[in-house]
């Protein structure tokens, strides 16, 4: 049984790197709570993943090919995800946008959503490991 | 793996709000330090934070935080007629420092509150990290 191991772990990897890339930008929403001016920013993980997946084949996508250009999901499945800015509720005076509960809760969800991929990956080494060692 | 970047920018967050509740300290404790000269008395001070920004192009995500700088309070000190005072001028007035204590207070609780935040994701990065070295056993 010849085992491409990208394929074997299929969605799963991608949205690992995912999940810890959102974690980066809500902790820096986060950090960010009390800074006049800062504007709360989020990834779309389910544009991006769907994207970095090859998505809708029927769309053109866009290549980046200098660093300098907004990132797509390129040929290999890696994704440079578009942060977005989150509309907000209620913005201070001081035109900050960080809701703390807010971040807070999607902080908390995204910590568990990737300990959850976390466990599909493991349990996908682990019937990988039995095949393997054949017992 | 969460990336270390993380560390940073919780740590910097922590960094930051221990930066005000320093000043917010600093504010309370001068509270009643009166002065005979309204221009030498102590005035409140606050710090003003500011995103780092990453550079354009880089794989960076999170931008992190630090303090631009302290400002000074510049509402006119409080003059009391106190001529039993040592410290009062030639017309009995000492000048009481600019200090809002309730607001210290607010903001006390709010930058602990903060600096709490920036613990509990430090943590949460942490765990998440280990639990990624162990995948697979």
């Amino acid at each position: 049984m010849p085992v491409n191991l990208d394929t074997y772990l299929g969605v799963h990897a991608t949205a690992l790197k995912l999940r810890s890339q959102r974690t980066e930008v809500l902790a820096s929403n986060l950090a960010n709570i009390d800074t006049p001016g800062y504007r709360a920013r989020d990834i779309d993980f389910k544009s991006v993943l769907a994207a970095a997946n090859g998505g809708d084949s029927s769309s053109v996508q866009m290549t980046a090919t200098r660093p300098g250009h907004i990132g797509a999901a390129t040929a290999n499945g890696t994704v440079t995800p578009e942060l977005k800015y989150r509309t907000p509720l209620a913005p201070s005076l001081d035109g900050n946008t960080v809701d703390a509960q807010l971040e807070q809760a999607a902080f908390a969800e995204n910590a568990v959503h990737y300990q959850a991929t976390l466990s599909f990956l493991s349990a996908k080494f682990r019937s990988l490991m039995t095949a393997i060692t054949g017992q | 793996m969460p990336s270390f970047k993380i560390f940073d920018v919780a740590g910097a967050g922590m960094s930051a709000q221990s930066v005000r509740l320093n000043t917010t300290a600093s504010n309370l404790a001068n509270a009643d330090s009166v002065g005979s000269d309204p221009n030498a008395v102590y005035k409140a001070r606050h710090p003003v934070f500011e995103a780092v920004r990453a550079q354009l192009g880089s794989k960076e995500m999170g931008s992190a935080v630090q303090v631009k700088g302290i400002v000074e309070d510049q509402t006119p000190a409080a003059a009391r007629y106190e001529p039993g005072n040592p410290l009062a001028d030639a017309n009995g007035y000492v000048y009481a420092p600019n200090v809002n204590v309730v607001e210290e207070m607010t903001d006390m609780i709010s930058a602990s509150r903060s600096y709490q935040n920036n613990v509990e994701v430090m943590n949460t990065a942490k765990e998440m990290m280990l639990a990624t070295l162990r995948l697979g056993q």
